[in-house]
């Protein structure tokens, strides 16, 4: 019988970490702002049918960067745990952080149990009946969990859309304004401009009545910029 | 808490379904057929759909009755299945809430999932299969028979579906009603259903026919203007299912009811 090699705890975590942020660093961010009514998530993404960004439950979205499968399968748990939480109990005691909660359990648990960490990042808003009550959490691979205020960026280019909208950010935005504003943030991390058509855009505001996502077409977005 | 992952095909055969999710979690509702003396259970009474112009009219009274006596005075019978739908409930009360709830939850929860609604056939077969698991509850007297119609987005125009106790279930051309009352309502239907009917006039129409049931049937409650109760009454056309306001559904009844004095 051979003896496996002793590896330290610290080395296979921080290969695994390295593992995950390499995975992660290849795919395109996401961000997320705050305006006036509710929350705006806006992903870089060329494809008309596998979607970034979803709805989990009457005021909560999530958006998701990485592997597609891996966000997929988490996203469907996301539902399934808050349909029946919802149907057993109310549906206001379905809330955000009881989610981002267990989404970082489970992350927590691939990342120290499983062969392979999951190479993605969560980001989890819900619009709130007051802007103050809104909230913005994002699960990094390992299951950390972090929220946010104004506005929240995961993905990649984390640290230079953080940058740019720590400058540019201000409360009481609209719609248009918010729109205009992330765009401008990702042409000016990425240097070059990219046509309506090849992004994906939702919003949970709570003007929209008891459902209140709703994706934002390539028209919407197109007009919002044309505005600003 | 972990989420339980969801796995590829080999798991699951039904990865959309909310009820299958419930019924693995062991949280299904369900009841005792054996334990449950159905004299003493609420029921829901007379529920009616018209096809109008533009979609479908729905409308349902408020009356719930438990032997000879009246359980409730404003319960609600119709409820929107999702945003182009709607189902009305006739029959044991407290099962057929819980089915409505699990039919509204299984609808979005399919949405959610897919990226799209169910077509309103698939919607209308789903509905046919909770009542069939409900059938040995229907066999001991407890019985749930719902009404469903809503407006098929990849045809333009409405639809109603009835179903019987073992689930069966019937396309209705032009109207349906279900519930104790539901003979004398289908007959006033029967008399001044045209395919054009504006969506004033098929209210109009709706709440005259619950009206003829509640003068023959002691289980239908017609409008009640000394306790300001009035039918609910749903429409359903392309822009979506909405509900009449409460001053709306009384102007109308009012006027109904001094037609006829």
């Amino acid at each position: 019988m051979t003896m496996p090699f002793y590896v330290p705890p610290e080395q296979l975590m921080q290969d695994r970490a390295e593992f995950a942020r390499k995975g992660i660093a290849k795919g395109r961010s996401i961000l997320a702002i705050e305006y006036d009514t509710g929350i705006l998530i806006v992903a870089e993404n060329p494809s008309r049918a596998l979607n970034k960004i979803g709805e989990v439950y009457d005021k909560i979205a999530f958006a998701g960067v990485g592997k597609y499968n891996e966000f997929e399968s988490l996203r469907v748990a996301g539902i399934r745990h808050a349909d029946v939480k919802g149907f057993n109990y109310g549906r206001e005691d379905v809330n955000a952080k009881g989610l981002a909660n267990a989404y970082a359990q489970t992350l927590g648990t691939v990342f120290t149990n499983q062969p392979k960490p999951y190479e993605i990042e969560l980001l989890i808003a819900e619009v709130g009946k007051e802007p103050d009550d809104n909230r913005l959490f994002r699960i990094r691979y390992d299951g950390t969990l972090g929220d946010e205020r104004d506005f929240c960026a995961i993905g990649g280019q984390e640290e230079e859309l953080t940058e740019v909208l720590r400058d540019r950010y201000e409360a009481g935005l609209s719609l248009d304004a918010a729109i205009a504003m992330a765009i401008g943030a990702f042409e000016a991390v990425e240097e070059r401009t990219i046509p309506s058509h090849e992004w994906e855009a939702a919003v949970v505001d709570r003007g929209n009545g008891r459902r209140s996502f709703r994706r934002l077409s390539a028209d919407e977005i197109e007009t919002a910029r044309s505005k600003s | 808490m972990s989420l339980d992952l969801p796995g590829g095909f080999e798991h699951d055969r039904h990865e959309s379904s909310f009820t299958d999710l419930l019924r693995r979690a062991g949280q299904m509702p369900s009841w005792d057929p054996a334990a449950i003396d159905h004299a003493g259970v609420p029921e829901a009474t007379t529920v009616l759909a018209l096809k109008t112009a533009d979609g479908v009219a729905m409308v349902g009274d408020r009356r719930a009755t438990m032997g000879n006596l009246i359980a409730h005075r404003r319960m609600d019978k119709v409820f929107p299945a999702d945003s182009h739908s709607a189902v009305a409930i006739a029959g044991t009360a407290g099962i057929a809430m819980e089915l409505v709830k699990l039919f509204q939850t299984e609808l979005e929860h399919y949405e959610k999932l897919e990226g799209n609604r169910l077509s309103l056939e698939g919607k209308a077969n789903y509905l046919g299969a909770l009542v069939r698991n409900q059938m040995p509850l229907a066999l001991q007297g407890m019985a749930v028979v719902p009404l469903f119609c809503g407006y098929d987005e990849s045809d333009g125009r409405g639809r109603i579906y009835t179903y019987d106790v073992v689930g069966g279930r019937y396309e209705e051309v032009e109207y349906a009603a279900t519930g104790s009352g539901s003979v004398h309502a289908k007959a006033y239907l029967r008399a001044v259903f045209r395919d054009d009917l504006t969506r004033e006039e098929a209210a109009a129409a709706a709440i005259e026919a619950i009206v003829a049931a509640s003068d023959e049937d002691t289980a239908t409650g017609g409008p009640d203007i000394q306790r300001g109760i009035y039918p609910i009454v749903a429409i359903v056309e392309e822009s979506g299912y909405h509900e009449l306001d409460e001053a709306e559904v009384e102007r109308i009844s009012r006027e109904v009811l001094e037609r006829q004095s």
